[in-house]
């Protein structure tokens, strides 16, 4: 039990190591400015909003297509289908023919759902 | 040490040479030796393979397209890496003024963290890993979902159009062919009984590429999606969004998406390599060296699959996530979950037995499914576009 917290231990050192290996190269990066590695010369054309070459007009956030909302709450549906097939997946060799049936059923509801977001024009990107 | 730590031979080694120079009461200081081994190891395994594979990448590349990729930085090119590095050290670094300045400089951050610590749970030759967690699989597919956030938030901060459009593409995408990779992994799991990924390489007495085509089949699709690759690389059509996501980003931020893109497709080789080719197994060669050329080998493909296939539209690529990859995904778990539930401790003939059955199912679910959801060619549509409305980028 105790070697299991110690995997858990590892995998926390590693989150933070892997956290300050980018900081690092970034922080460094923006010190090699003062050494003059690297050229800091600023510009307020060169801080303006990059559109191929144009003058940006209009706001800078714009607005956009209301398919990305239908596709989000699609994938929330279906994401809690694999949310409970996991757990089901492992257990699955001592569980048996009932659990089969049990899973087939919850996938065959789910089916109904998609089936309906098909024909409702759900799944098409327009 | 404890059990399952033992069973990790570089930790075990490390340790017991740590613990023999040191007083009793200290060996907290050997578990931290002997971890940080471990991790060096990595990291700088990965870094240096991921400017190895942009190398070969570019030069693979080339040589598909009939040219000859770079060769002028050292012989044959091999410095290129190197010099792109230095490169973008000594650029200018340029946040434009509207951004959101604290989103943009943590995007690249987010971006490139999750990479790294999927490296930890991948055994990567006999009895070498970092941390076998029991919930390998989970741990892998939970990671690699961080990076759709930050798409988003380089999208956003950077305060463009462009890469808004490239950011917005990559969320519908990452999320849509999310669930096919998370479905296509049940079949495997149900296999094996187990998500540790050490369990799984032990598991497979017959490589679950044969065993799983299906699932494999799903697996590479959504993961060359989830990683921006062609030919799912909407999120950077540079032939529409100039770069995507990533417009705005130079120098060294630039840089961490770069390596984290292209250390992405190792990860997921390695991933795949451990899932569906026995990882680290195989005859006469060391361990360590197998488990390389098989992400090498997954690295091609990747290349291969690049350099074929032109790039998709916007509604084909979701038609497919979800209308072929998903039902796919689907059929391979009831298949399987069927032949685990009949067979629950398989001999390896009754094995080779569901390896047929399952190869029978792709290849008829894939006839059956590409024939439904062909999408035939229409006629154009003539749009006018009037001044007050924005216009119809998506």
């Amino acid at each position: 039990m105790e070697d299991y917290f110690r995997q858990y231990g590892l995998v926390a050192i590693f989150s933070v190591i892997a956290l300050a290996l980018p900081l690092t190269m970034l922080i460094l990066s923006w010190l090699a400015r003062y050494v003059r590695i690297r050229p800091y010369k600023p510009n307020p054309t060169k801080y303006s909003t990059y559109e191929c070459g144009m003058e940006a007009v209009g706001g800078r956030w714009l607005r956009f297509h209301v398919g990305y909302y239908t596709f989000a709450l699609l994938f929330v549906v279906f994401d809690v289908l694999a949310v409970f097939i996991y757990p089901w997946a492992i257990g699955l060799g001592g569980l048996g023919l009932v659990a089969l049936g049990q899973m087939l059923v919850f996938i065959a509801i789910l089916l109904v759902g998609w089936l309906y977001a098909w024909r409702k024009g759900a799944l098409e990107w327009k | 040490m404890g059990e399952l730590l033992a069973g990790n031979s570089i930790y075990r080694n490390v340790y017991i040479w740590v613990e023999g120079l040191l007083p009793t009461g200290w060996q907290w200081v050997a578990y931290f030796v002997a971890g940080f081994t471990i991790m060096f190891l990595l990291l700088n395994a990965f870094l240096v393979l991921t400017m190895v594979y942009t190398y070969m990448e570019r030069r693979v590349l080339g040589r598909f397209q009939g040219r000859l990729g770079p060769n002028r930085v050292g012989p044959f090119g091999i410095l290129q890496p190197v010099a792109d590095a230095i490169k973008l050290l000594t650029k200018e670094d340029i946040v434009p003024a509207v951004a959101d300045r604290w989103v943009f400089n943590l995007a690249p951050v987010v971006f490139f963290v999750p990479t790294v610590l999927v490296l930890g749970v991948v055994p990567f030759g006999q009895n070498s890993f970092l941390a076998d967690l029991n919930v390998g699989i989970l741990y892998v597919l939970a990671l690699s979902s961080v990076s759709t956030l930050a798409v988003f938030m380089a999208g956003w901060a950077s305060a463009n159009r462009f890469a808004l459009f490239g950011s917005m593409r990559a969320v519908a995408t990452l999320i849509s062919y999310e669930l096919p990779v998370l479905l296509s992994m049940g079949g495997v799991l149900m296999l094996v009984g187990s998500m540790s990924l050490v369990r799984i390489v032990e598991g497979q007495r017959i490589p679950f590429l044969l065993l799983q085509p299906l699932a494999f089949l799903v697996f590479l699709a959504g993961i060359s999606a989830e990683l921006n690759r062609a030919p799912f690389d909407m999120v950077e059509a540079e032939s529409e969004l100039v770069s995507g996501f990533n417009t705005e980003y130079s120098g060294m931020k630039y840089g961490l998406f770069a390596l984290a893109e292209f250390g992405n497709v190792l990860v997921a080789g390695a991933i795949m390599s451990v899932v569906f080719l026995k990882g680290w197994e195989g005859p006469v060669l060391p361990s360590h060296l197998w488990f390389l050329l098989k992400v090498f080998f997954f690295a091609f493909i990747f290349v291969w699959v690049r350099a074929t296939l032109p790039r998709l539209r916007i509604d084909q690529m979701m038609g497919f996530a979800w209308k072929f990859l998903f039902p796919l995904s689907l059929v391979n778990l009831v298949v399987t979950g069927a032949e685990v539930a009949v067979w629950p401790e398989a001999t390896t003939a009754q094995l080779w037995v569901m390896a047929v059955i399952n190869w029978v199912v792709a290849i008829v679910g894939v006839v059956v499914f590409s024939r439904l959801v062909r999408q035939r060619p229409t006629q154009p549509e003539v749009r006018v576009f009037s001044s007050a409305a924005p216009s119809g980028a998506r």
